[in-house]
């Protein structure tokens, strides 16, 4: 077993990641913070006899990643903020037609172009729900440069279980950051392909044995001649103006995921066991999360922290968890609350949740997190201990 | 007939487009030179994208992706680049193509990447119920143009040609043969081809123009284009005003995919040590 050590930023880590897992095609458009990974595989696919391209645009690359995964091969696109926005309407296609495809999005400040291209983690909810309608989505968030290397093979492995889209919310601090990173043998990484069809006699691409099941893919130009549209479809895969129909199709999507939910939550603890005051945190905003809950335990102040490594489906039951023995949940992230809100929602009131937004561009200092632990460890009320955090509000 | 009907879907038909379309017309064309190549089914691939003429794929038997709105020819192009052995067609309208998918279709000419792009050009927005296109000609109707059409229309087979397409040809839902031949010859092209169909639309564009029903509006699309033959002897007087038909560019070059695979092969001899395993990028870079 041979480990490999080496010195490498996240978004490299990432792109190794996805070699790992198989990564046969790359179709992308430059942009920072996620252009490494763009530049990392037009130099490596070749080499693997993998093919890479760079579209027009960002839509042109999620496109020609869904026609790459039709044929069969494992597909990736890499793009930050505006990039993302222009990609969705594609993604919803993707979900809806249930073809996997990772998408790496290195967060940048938005909205628009923002101030490029300091760190922000603005990016949550779009990637929920960026396109229209309802669909299923995976949203995972490596939280340092070695997680980048296995969220990314994470990623694969769902999308190709679940035929979904699957984004890695990576940051821009997160994905330039330079860590040593200690990589586990390739004979130790088992990759996931999706399930395929044995012949195309009687192929229905979009049968399912059960509900929230996962239809068999085949892939083209091997006589299954199967049809892939963005209208809704029977399990034949015809286009149907059936509400029935239509409402069985996008209830089983949403139930893939739902249903999974458990096996799908991904999240590392620290100190949860007896704390009080609870860190719920993700990315590099959790980096200082973790710095801060460090110190305050060696004060003697109870608290611990819940780093999210999958974001969507949200891991409601780790949070219900958490709720129940902290007396209040503090939620630093690099945005104005966007999972701050999924953490108000499974709290429901259990205990006060505050949120630690902060959108100036600079990673939280261990210390804003920190104030705002202490603060809240004195019984200053929620809102009161978000002034008490400065700027970070 | 029973030969040409082996390429639909036959549970799929009959087809949505409105009595008098031209559409059909051009499916028709494109499913009888696949027939006269001697394709297999299982090895061609047709992409689409949104629009009347995008909905053709449905009815075909073989891989096929109704895409999002314009961006058929960058799904193909994903498609083509892992799979460069499979045949890749786009089928696409004017508003698909030379609107919304404008910049996929200039790029996918620059990379002469192997696709095959029939554009069905209607000359507007069927689906949307007649608004005017890029391709809706100065000063005719549309529902967004109450007052005639201010803007210039494309000639988008100037436009393919200038942005690098190696096959370039027009034709009619008038002209069936000549229509058959030239996507015939598409399909041989290596590199990318355009093949314009000018079909009517008898249900918005001939009403809102006033043009008549689908034999009044195949006799105007007859007496507005001309064989590009025709054209050199008839000279420029003649012909003035008139759609050039026919094979218009015919410029082989060096096909995108295969330059890929020249490079991949390059590339592995240069690192033939590696191994194909995982972490190239710590032991084989430069």
């Amino acid at each position: 077993m041979a480990k490999t050590v080496k010195l490498m930023q996240g978004n490299e880590a990432c792109t190794i990641g996805a070699l790992a897992a198989g990564l046969e095609f790359y179709a992308g458009y430059p942009i920072t913070p996620s252009t490494e990974i763009a530049e990392l595989c037009a130099e490596e696919l070749p080499k693997v006899g993998g093919k890479f391209i760079q579209m027009e645009d960002e839509i042109g690359s999620i496109a020609a990643c869904i026609g790459a995964s039709l044929t069969g091969k494992k597909a990736m696109t890499a793009t930050s903020g505006p990039g993302f926005s222009l990609m969705q309407e594609s993604i919803g296609y993707a979900s809806l037609c249930e073809v996997p495809v990772v998408i790496i999005d290195v967060q940048r400040m938005g909205p628009s172009t923002g101030m490029p291209t300091s760190l922000a983690q603005g990016d949550v909810m779009q990637a929920r729900w960026g396109t229209h309608g309802d669909h299923p989505v995976i949203a995972l968030a490596p939280g340092n440069v070695r997680e980048c290397f296995d969220l990314t093979i994470r990623a694969f492995d769902l999308a190709e279980t679940y035929r979904v889209p699957v984004i890695v919310l990576s940051d821009e601090t997160i994905g330039h950051m330079r860590e040593k990173v200690v990589l586990p043998d390739p004979s130790e990484i088992r990759s996931v392909r999706r399930a395929a069809p044995s012949s195309p006699a009687g192929y229905k691409p979009y049968a399912a044995e059960e509900d929230g099941g996962v239809p068999l893919m085949a892939p083209f130009g091997e006589g299954y001649r199967w049809h892939v549209t963005g209208l809704f479809h029977n399990e034949a895969g015809r286009p149907t103006n059936s509400g029935e129909v239509a409402d069985k199709l996008l209830r089983r999507l949403s139930r893939k995921i739902e249903k999974n939910a458990d096996e799908l939550a991904d999240y590392a603890a620290e100190s949860l066991e007896d704390c009080e005051i609870a860190v719920v945190s993700f990315g590099s905003s959790a980096m200082s999360g973790l710095s801060a809950v460090r110190r305050a335990r060696k004060e003697g102040v109870k608290a611990g922290m819940l780093r999210l490594k999958t974001i969507w489906p949200f891991p409601e039951k780790a949070v219900a968890e958490l709720a129940k023995r902290a007396t209040r949940v503090i939620v630093p992230e690099m945005n104005l609350g966007q999972i701050a809100l999924e953490v108000e929602r499974v709290v429901a009131g259990a205990c006060p949740v505050q949120r630690l937004g902060k959108v100036n561009g600079e990673l939280f200092r261990p210390e804003e997190v920190y104030a705002a632990i202490m603060s809240a460890a004195r019984g200053d009320d929620a809102a009161g201990a978000g002034r008490a955090a400065g700027e970070a509000r | 007939m029973s030969d040409i009907l082996r390429y639909f879907r036959q549970d799929m038909l009959p087809h949505i487009w409105c009595p008098g379309c031209g559409h059909g017309t051009v499916t028709g064309a494109l499913v009888r030179a696949i027939d006269k190549l001697g394709l297999s089914k299982n090895k061609v691939c047709i992409v689409s994208g949104i629009g009347c003429s995008s909905r053709a794929v449905g009815y075909l038997d073989f891989d096929t992706v109704h895409t999002t709105h314009g961006r058929a020819i960058a799904f193909a192009t994903g498609i083509k680049l892992a799979r460069p052995e499979l045949t890749v067609i786009v089928m696409t309208g004017d508003g698909d193509c030379a609107a919304i998918g404008g910049n996929h279709f200039i790029h996918a000419a620059r990379r002469n990447i192997g696709i095959t792009t029939i554009v069905m050009n209607n000359n507007i927005y069927g689906m949307t119920s007649g608004q005017y296109s890029p391709m809706t000609p100065k000063g005719m109707y549309g529902t967004t143009a109450p007052y005639g059409n201010v803007e210039r229309s494309f000639d988008l087979c100037e436009l393919a040609k200038a942005s690098g397409a190696t096959y370039v040809g027009r034709a009619t839902s008038y002209h069936v043969p000549l229509l058959i031949d030239l996507i015939h010859s598409a399909l041989q092209n290596k590199g990318f081809s355009v093949v314009e169909a000018i079909s009517q639309c008898p249900t918005y564009m001939g009403r809102k123009n006033k043009i008549g029903g689908a034999v009044e509006m195949l006799e105007w699309i007859k007496d507005g284009t001309v064989n590009v033959k025709a054209a050199a002897a008839l000279g420029s007087e003649k012909t003035k005003g008139k759609i050039l038909i026919g094979e218009l560019h015919n410029a082989p070059e060096s096909e995108y995919t295969a330059d890929y695979d020249e490079l991949i092969d390059r590339v592995q001899r240069k690192y033939d040590k590696f191994q194909g395993g995982l972490y190239g990028c710590a032991s084989n870079s430069d």
